[in-house]
Parts: structure tokens; C-alpha cells; sequence
């Protein structure tokens, strides 16, 4: 063997990575695409979490977005009113913050409330027991409480507080990450000045619900009939609050036989 | 101009990409939950193969084989292709955005994709010459196309359908593709 042998081949593949190399450091400046410069601007004022509760896949596709007119200036949940206004000032005209929202976990099985049909030993995921026949729990709807939200949360808004998540309203800004990886679609976004929700999501009839969990929405009709503005509506035995409508008043968590209506 | 159509016709159907061959099955799989993103990866494949047959047949013929180096083939072609597919991306970036955001992540991930290296490979191991290369590595991908485009519309019908649980989703999307296959396997009595 000779060492040309080597050398050949070596000093050829040097020279096309070279080559290459040199041809796309080239072409990237040749083809280089022209940003609009209020895009990055955007992006610096945002809160660059990539959190998705705009419905784009991150900060920059969000201010890419916003600069095109494809996305409302006020998009940004986790950023809130503050970071509406700087937007508004980098695009030189008038933004309004959009309503604030929070996530509430609607599920009150935590605590031993919620009975189990099965003992689940498996990975610590939602996901994971989900696929069990549904997680451990009797109830379709019940908090799985291993935590796959809490992963999910950038701001560490969320927490296993006896067996189930909560969310704390002063750190959740509102994306929704959480909501989209809840297996049991448990978790929702309310207005964030919402006084009074309910908190459970089953749609069994009150005797199927009550043999699952002792703290489970019936479906008793209290609330409706206790509503002065109609905001409740009991469909398929589960209540459900129209914030649009809702007062406030605290009339239904009143009544409330389960104490499911709470107050926040 | 006949073996060059006969050999076209090969590529595309009697030894398909997918089904006779079994190259680029992770796009298959992967990028064929609808028929649009599908027909985009299916052009992507279309225009890397098409370029990455007549740049690898001219590295081959004229860089690794005068110097002996065809021992050293894949590393080269891998090379190549990467750097191509990269400048591909730019270039469509540039001068044809619609496409750079049609094809959008589908164009980086033709790098790691089997089917271009092996139609490179194939085409060095028929000996091909240059108008033959091109126009196998650009039947060969309109085969992967045509497979993967089909393939996603049987998977959308397939979401409509309520299958045993125990089907619902991916097993169901592998039956469905060993289905097609076998479907496919009737070209393979066609000799050319």
C-alpha cells in the first residue's frame, strides 16, 4: 500500500467539502431572503416562550405573522395587554389587549373522590394511561393527575395537588398548552375574571356518576333554576357556565348539592 | 428513446420505489396523513432526485473513478446530496417562495431519505449514462409520488372509518400499505 493511497482520497473529499462549503456560503448570501425588520422586533418584545397558544409554532412565526396581517396584533396570550401595546407601538398603530383567559382543570376527583377500577403502575404519563382502558380512574372523564400538563406548562402555572392538576391562576397566562395535550380534554380556557366554574366534565347520569366519584356533577337541573340570567345550561347531565352571560352572582355555587359550581 | 421509456416505466411501476423495493418507507409512513402534504413531499423527492442522479452520475464518472475511489461512493453521494439539498433550499427560498413554503420541512428531511441515496446508487450499479440517470432518478420519484399520493388517499378514507379499536390508527395505516403493495406486486409479471 501506498501512502497515496490515502492521501488521494482523503485530499478529495477535503477538497469537495471545501468546495460545497464554500458554494452554500456563497449562495447564502447571494439568496439571502430579505426580513422585514419589524418581524424581529416583534420577536424581541414577545415573550419568546414558543408556547403556541397564538396558533403559530412559535414566537417568530407569530410576529412573522402579525407584520403580514395574517395574525391580530393583541394574539399574544401569554404576553397580555403590555406586550399588545409594545406591538401596537412597533407597527405605529392602536392595539386593545384581547380579554385575558386562564386554563381551569375541570375535574374535582382528586383527594380520593374519584374511585379506581384498576391499581396503575406504569409510566408517569397521561398518555401513557390513557391507553390502560382509559386511566386508572372509573370515571371517562376524570383527572388522570400524572402530571403530562405539567410538562406541558412553561411558566410552572400547574400542579399535582392531591392526585390532580391545578392550575394557579396568578402564574397561567392563558396559551393553552396544556388544554391541547390533556388526553381527557379536561382542561379549558376561561375568561380570566370568571368568579365561578364547574368543576367537573362528566356527562353520566347522576347514578352512574355518583358510583364513580363522590364529587361529580349530577346533573340536577339546581343551578339552571338558580341562574337569574341563564348562564347554566345542564346538557347531557353536566352543567355548563356561557361567561358571556355570567354575573358573577354566585347563586348556583350556592345551591350547588355537590359544592361541583365553586367559587375561584 | 425507447429503453429510455421502458426504463421509465420500470421505475415507475414494475420496480416502484415503495412497493417493489421498499426505499423511502419512513416518508411514506410518516408524511402521508394527507393528500396535499403528500403530493408536496412527492415533488420535493421529485426535484432532489431528479438533480442528485446527474450531479452524483458526473461525481461518480468523473472524480471517483478515474482515481480508483468507488469503494468510496456512499460517503461521496451523502455528501453531495446534503450539500445539494441545501442549496436547493436556498435557491427555492429565493426565487420561488411559494414552493420553499409548500415544500416547507419536507425539502430538509430529503437528506436523510433512502430513496434518493439508492437511486444514486442504482444508477451507478446499471451503468447508466448521463440522460438515463436523469431520467431514472425522476421516474423512480414520480413512482414514490404516485405511491405516496395514493397511500394518502386511502388514509384519509380511512379516517372516516371506524375500525376495532385495536386497528384504529397505525396498525391499520401498515395493513392498508402491505394491501397496496400486494396491489402494486401485479406489475412485477411485467417483463419489458
Amino acid at each position: 500500500m501506498k501512502p497515496t493511497d490515502v492521501l488521494i482520497p482523503v485530499l478529495i473529499f477535503a477538497g469537495m467539502g471545501i468546495l460545497f462549503g464554500v458554494i452554500l456560503a456563497v449562495a447564502a448570501r447571494v439568496f439571502a431572503v430579505k426580513k422585514d425588520a419589524r418581524a424581529e422586533q416583534i420577536a424581541e418584545v414577545l415573550p419568546g416562550a414558543n408556547c403556541g397558544g397564538c396558533g403559530f409554532s412559535g414566537c417568530a412565526a407569530f410576529a412573522e405573522a402579525v407584520v403580514r396581517g395574517d395574525a391580530p396584533a393583541n394574539g399574544c396570550r401569554a404576553g397580555g395587554a403590555a406586550c399588545a401595546a409594545k406591538i401596537g407601538e412597533i407597527l405605529g398603530m392602536e392595539v386593545t389587549a384581547a380579554t385575558p383567559v386562564r386554563a381551569i382543570v375541570r375535574c374535582s376527583g382528586g383527594a380520593g373522590h374519584a374511585n379506581l377500577k384498576y391499581h396503575y403502575e406504569g409510566a408517569a404519563d397521561c398518555l401513557a394511561a390513557e391507553r390502560m382502558s382509559g386511566g386508572d380512574k372509573m370515571c371517562a372523564t376524570g383527572c388522570i393527575g400524572l402530571g403530562t400538563c405539567v410538562a406541558a406548562c412553561r411558566y410552572d402555572a400547574l400542579h399535582i395537588v392531591e392526585g390532580q392538576a391545578v392550575v394557579d391562576a396568578d402564574k397561567c397566562v392563558g396559551c393553552g398548552a396544556c388544554a391541547s395535550v390533556c388526553p381527557k380534554h379536561l382542561i379549558e380556557l376561561i375568561p380570566a375574571d370568571a368568579k365561578y366554574c364547574v368543576m367537573c366534565r362528566s356527562p353520566e347520569p347522576g347514578a352512574l356518576t355518583r358510583k364513580q366519584c363522590s364529587a361529580g356533577c349530577i346533573g340536577c337541573k339546581i343551578c339552571e333554576k338558580q341562574c337569574p340570567t341563564g348562564a347554566i345550561s345542564v346538557n347531557g347531565c353536566i352543567a355548563a357556565i356561557d361567561y358571556t352571560k355570567c354575573t358573577s352572582c354566585g347563586a348556583c355555587a350556592a345551591k350547588c348539592p355537590r359544592k361541583i359550581i365553586r367559587e375561584l | 428513446m425507447m429503453n429510455i421509456l421502458l426504463l421509465m416505466f420500470t421505475a415507475i411501476l414494475v420496480e416502484n420505489f415503495i412497493f417493489a423495493k421498499f426505499y423511502g418507507c419512513c416518508p411514506f409512513l410518516g408524511v402521508s396523513e394527507k393528500p396535499d402534504t403528500a403530493l408536496g413531499m412527492g415533488m420535493a423527492v421529485t426535484f432532489v432526485m431528479t438533480v442528485s442522479g446527474g450531479v452524483t452520475w458526473f461525481v461518480y464518472r468523473f472524480l471517483l473513478e478515474p482515481f480508483h475511489l468507488e469503494y468510496l461512493k456512499t460517503v461521496a453521494f451523502i455528501l453531495v446530496i446534503a450539500a445539494l439539498v441545501q442549496f436547493i433550499e436556498m435557491f427555492l427560498r429565493r426565487f420561488v417562495p411559494a414552493l420553499y413554503s409548500a415544500l416547507g420541512i419536507y425539502l430538509p428531511l430529503i437528506t436523510t431519505n433512502c430513496a434518493v441515496l439508492s437511486s444514486a446508487l442504482l444508477i451507478v450499479q446499471n451503468n447508466y449514462n448521463f440522460i438515463e440517470a436523469v431520467a431514472f432518478g425522476f421516474s423512480a420519484a414520480l413512482g414514490f409520488t404516485l405511491a405516496i399520493t395514493v397511500f394518502a388517499g386511502l388514509r384519509a378514507r380511512m379516517n372516516a372509518a371506524d375500525p376495532p379499536r385495536a386497528f384504529k390508527g397505525f396498525p391499520l395505516t401498515l395493513i392498508a400499505a402491505g394491501l397496496l403493495a400486494m396491489a402494486f406486486s401485479c406489475f412485477s409479471g411485467v417483463h419489458l
